[in-house]
């Protein structure tokens, strides 16, 4: 379809703008500040632009579309109260810089949602500021070296262990934190390698970053020994919260010994994805942690109601402005409010929506690790790619046709060929059987027809992409001088840069 | 009882329990050791229904004086600009708000080629190569620019001048602790930055941040100040209002590096602070140095032009720690929305928008001087959509006062800045009317005295 700046049309526009009359006329704007030409934006009238984004949106998959198997994204129901809510004047238009005594209902759930955190996680505060997960991972890492700076090991401590199934933003975030990573092996029932680790934990040790259940779906069977590793040397203990929708009411990081939180609200907690984004990333962390949250912190004041504390003067700083995405919380805690205790129930679901898929699909797929799983499992393309030719990719579009959005594929790395799954607790056990039927029709397609799932998808907007031509030629923006019509205006003047550096 | 959210009938579960193998929903648990099973129930209040849960949320709401309950003059940052109904109306079709990152692009060519369209609209208004799918907001995406810079100089310091958002500022000194950078501040001198005091500081530095129109709504010598940072081999970054852009010189045009800023201006709501979209662009040599997510174009199989995430080399899902930031989940929705609203403004739209909002700032500064004899403070600067005035007390308390009398006045700049606690910042955006420009005046007139 056009692209919306192939149905511009110069002189057309689809706002008003409120006219003010007797008004000063603007000022003189230095030559040198002022715009030399105008920014080719768009130009088509209103009911234009609704049209063209409503095709865009048929050309989309949700979860409001149907099911969206995909590991570790916990692509759960998003309920339509929640927007309903985010959007009242009271929240949307609250300026985050109103003062105390008139955002006190916004303080006030925000306060709420943290005592929840920290109840759900089994941890003493909470920081609602990061934007999403991996900004919590930043802001726990940072902590951590707060942490040592302030017991002068800051020097000496300069390794954080990952296993090798972690999300790629643990050791992105190690990096940017300034910290060294320590690898660590997965042992054979999926755990991590204990006897690996304990090689790899010494005083030079900052911390561990474990996904607990791992990204294979796995509870590691060994936390209560790894965590007398960690604490045994000195070291803190972070739990990337991306799993945490498998064990809410079940088992809390803060007992299994983890020092640090981070939740992803737009999981567990149902923010909507948003086709990328907004997410939610609060930390949550152990008394001793606490005076080096971000600031401001969110308080209940000794007299009563409200406030924003930034007397911290231990604070690791801001990583974000202001207290952080505000309409997240409003969706995650009326979420959480309607489930109360029974989020037990949430994750028990999930949990046994993912056993009966894998166990409707691990005679036909590979299956790395064969026990019992929480929310999600991996399995294996492996054997189909040995027998038929048929990758674990070919698989993911060949779901496309069976109208299912594919699991994450290519992943944890330790798996060849991994097909990362994770139904949540929305679906009923009716679309878990149709997904399970397709599952198996493919992997006898892959037998039968091959061609079927190398040339899938067969029926979306496009066939595959030419991801390779994408990267090395990069075309990044519309190219106006391009596709300039030939009886138009000749295209303006090329706006590259000065080469200044 | 059956929860809303929850399918499986009693039937259903034992179904699939035997089909599984187990007994009992518990014995899925097996594999945790005893001593990490939670033993209680979460103390937490019991379930609510949808119509107690609107109702108990809704008046939570009612207890903030947002901006359709208080003439409110805020800005600093985040601005009460009037969000078209198109743009509630495309961000809730759930096809685009219950999608994830188009990792799987034949099912998700409605959002890539938005990004796609997003990122052309970034780089037209900014007059620079490359943009990626969005940052958190306008704060990280300065501390992005820093790690760019950090890797494309080898150096390790930044500047950033003072007046830049305070925000921006700490969130900048806040990574840089990671990264291995020193901050280095310059301060104004009559609310903008001097050239020469920034080339005695830029020396050795990898990035200097700067922002038109800055904090107090002034303009900077925008392309000085690029010409000094780039002289001194460091990238001149360009904090910027992308709603100034039809009116003020696309960064691109004055020799920065990267330009990028807070969008929320652009098609958001305030929302006490979000979530809202960072947007960040830059020149082609930067391009594999960029953070985040970028959507490229291509072809399909048949020949078909196509949308895909393309660069992913730089990425934390590939490169780990190599990579050129750990974002992933970013501000894609939000970003739609600025999308949404860009094409609605269009350029004439946003032309006219700017020169509202220079007319309507000048006709407050000119009432606040003529009813409440305010001046502002930094005498003979232009200035954007907000400015700065003297009240002759401390403006916290102006703020409470004329609060008193339901208007929110503005930021009290002391709160950032020693020696101002007598400074008002006022913001001025196309939603303020002359009429209730003309209360402002009155009330300050009133309270200030």
């Amino acid at each position: 379809m056009k692209l919306i700046y192939e149905k511009s049309q110069s002189g057309r526009r689809a706002s008003s703008l409120p006219h003010y009359e007797n008004l000063p006329s603007p000022p003189d704007l230095p030559a040198e500040l002022r715009r030399a030409e105008p920014p080719r934006l768009p130009e088509v009238p209103e009911f234009e632009l609704v049209r063209h984004f409503t095709e865009l949106s048929t050309r989309n998959f949700g979860v409001d579309t149907g099911f969206y198997p995909l590991g570790s994204c916990t692509m759960k129901y998003n309920p339509r109260i929640n927007e309903r809510l985010a959007a009242l004047p009271g929240f949307a238009r609250l300026h985050p810089l109103q003062e105390e005594d008139g955002a006190q209902g916004a303080l006030e759930l925000m306060w709420r949602l943290q005592e929840i955190l920290a109840e759900v996680t089994g941890l003493d505060a909470v920081s609602l500021q990061p934007a999403a997960g991996s900004q919590g991972e930043l802001t726990g890492l940072l902590l951590v070296r707060a942490y040592f700076t302030a017991r002068g090991e800051a020097e000496q401590r300069r390794k954080v262990v990952i296993p090798d199934t972690a999300h790629g933003t643990n050791p992105a975030s190690v990096t940017m934190a300034g910290y060294e990573v320590t690898p660590v092996r997965t042992d054979p029932r999926g755990n991590i390698d204990v006897e690996d680790l304990r090689g790899k934990v010494d005083e030079h040790t900052a911390a561990l970053m474990l996904t607990n259940p791992s990204t294979l779906g796995l509870f590691d069977e060994n936390i209560e020994e790894i965590t007398s590793i960690f604490h045994g040397a000195g070291a803190l203990m972070y739990y990337d919260g991306a799993n945490l929708n498998a064990v809410c009411g079940i088992s809390r990081p803060g007992d299994m010994g983890f020092d640090i939180v981070h939740i992803n609200l737009h999981k567990t907690f149902s923010q909507p994805h948003g086709g990328g984004g907004p997410g939610g990333g609060p930390i949550a962390v152990r008394d001793v942690l606490e005076p080096f949250l971000p600031v401001p912190a969110v308080v209940r004041r000794e007299e009563g109601g409200f406030g924003l504390d930034f007397d911290r003067p231990q604070t690791i700083g801001k990583v974000r402005g202001f207290t952080g995405p505000f309409g997240v919380f409003v969706r995650s805690y009326a979420y959480i409010r309607m489930w109360g205790p029974r989020l037990r129930e949430m994750s028990e679901v999930a949990v046994l929506n993912a056993n009966y898929v894998l166990a409707r699909l691990k005679d036909t797929y590979d299956l790395p690790f064969d026990r019992l799983c929480m929310h999600e499992f991996v399995l294996s393309a492996r054997t189909l790619k040995r027998d038929h030719g048929c990758t674990a990719l070919d698989v993911a579009k060949r779901l496309m046709d069976y109208g299912f959005h594919p699991p994450t594929i290519y992943f944890p790395l330790n798996v060849p060929e991994a097909l990362m799954i994770e139904p949540t607790e929305t679906e009923a056990k009716e679309t878990l059987d149709a997904f399970c039927d397709a599952m198996l029709a493919i992997a006898r397609e892959a037998a039968d027809e091959p061609e079927l799932l190398k040339e899938a998808p067969h029926h979306r907007p496009v066939k595959r992409l030419d991801e390779v031509r994408a990267a090395k030629q990069p075309v990044v923006k519309y190219g106006f001088e391009e596709h300039a019509q030939p009886d138009a205006a000749p295209a303006p003047v090329s706006t590259q840069a000065p080469s200044g550096v | 009882m059956t929860h809303p959210f929850l399918a499986l009938t009693e039937s259903d579960r034992e179904e699939m329990l035997r089909t599984i193998g187990v007994g009992s929903v518990d014995e899925l648990f097996r594999d945790l050791p005893e001593a990490v099973h939670f033993d209680r129930e979460l103390d937490l209040e019991p379930a609510l229904s949808e119509q107690e849960v609107f109702a108990h949320v809704a008046e939570l709401a009612e207890r903030n004086s947002d901006a359709s309950r208080e003439l409110s003059f805020l800005g600093a940052g985040m601005y009460d600009h009037y969000v078209p109904a198109v743009v509630d109306a495309i961000l809730q079709r759930g096809e685009l708000l219950t999608a994830y990152t188009p990792y799987q692009p034949e099912m998700s060519q409605g959002v890539l080629q938005a990004i796609f369209e997003y990122q052309t609209a970034i780089c037209e208004l900014t007059g620079m190569d490359v943009s990626n799918a969005s940052g958190y907001d306008g704060t990280s995406v300065a501390a992005d620019a820093c790690y760019v810079a950090k890797h494309a100089t080898g150096r390790e310091k930044v500047v950033v001048t003072e007046a830049s958002n305070p925000q921006v500022r700490q969130v900048v000194k806040t990574y840089a602790a990671g990264f291995g950078l020193e901050v280095v501040e310059v301060p104004h001198r009559n609310g903008t930055t001097d050239p020469d005091e920034l080339e005695r500081t830029a020396a050795d530095a990898a990035a200097v941040i700067f922002q038109q129109p800055n904090f107090f709504g002034c303009l900077e010598p925008a392309p000085d100040l690029a010409a000094v940072a780039a002289d001194a081999g460091a990238l001149p970054v360009a904090h910027v209002d992308l709603l100034s852009l039809g009116v003020l010189e696309a960064p691109g045009r004055y020799g920065a590096a990267l330009a990028l800023g807070e969008g929320q201006a652009a098609g958001n709501f305030p929302s006490f602070g979000g979530p809202n979209y960072g947007f960040l662009a830059a020149r082609q040599d930067f391009i594999r140095r960029m953070p985040g997510r970028i959507v490229g174009e291509t072809v399909d199989t048949a020949g078909e032009r196509g949308y895909v995430l393309t660069l992913q080399t730089r990425e934390q899902h590939i490169r780990r720690e190599k990579a050129t930031s750990n974002i992933t989940t970013n501000q894609t929705l939000l970003a739609l929305g600025g999308l949404v609203y860009l094409t609605w403004l269009g350029p004439q739209g946003l032309r006219e928008l700017g020169e509202t909002c220079l007319s309507l700032a000048a006709y407050a500064k000119q009432q606040l001087e003529e009813r409440a004899g305010l001046e502002p403070v930094f005498a003979g600067q232009t200035t954007f959509k907000e400015f700065a005035v003297r009240v002759g007390r401390n403006a916290r308390e102006v703020v409470a006062a004329a609060r008193d009398r339901g208007i929110h006045p503005g930021y009290a700049l002391g709160r950032d800045y020693e020696g101002m606690d007598d400074v008002l910042l006022v913001a001025v955006t196309e939603r303020r009317t002359p009429e209730e420009i003309d209360r402002l005046a009155d009330v300050l007139a009133e309270v200030v005295g």
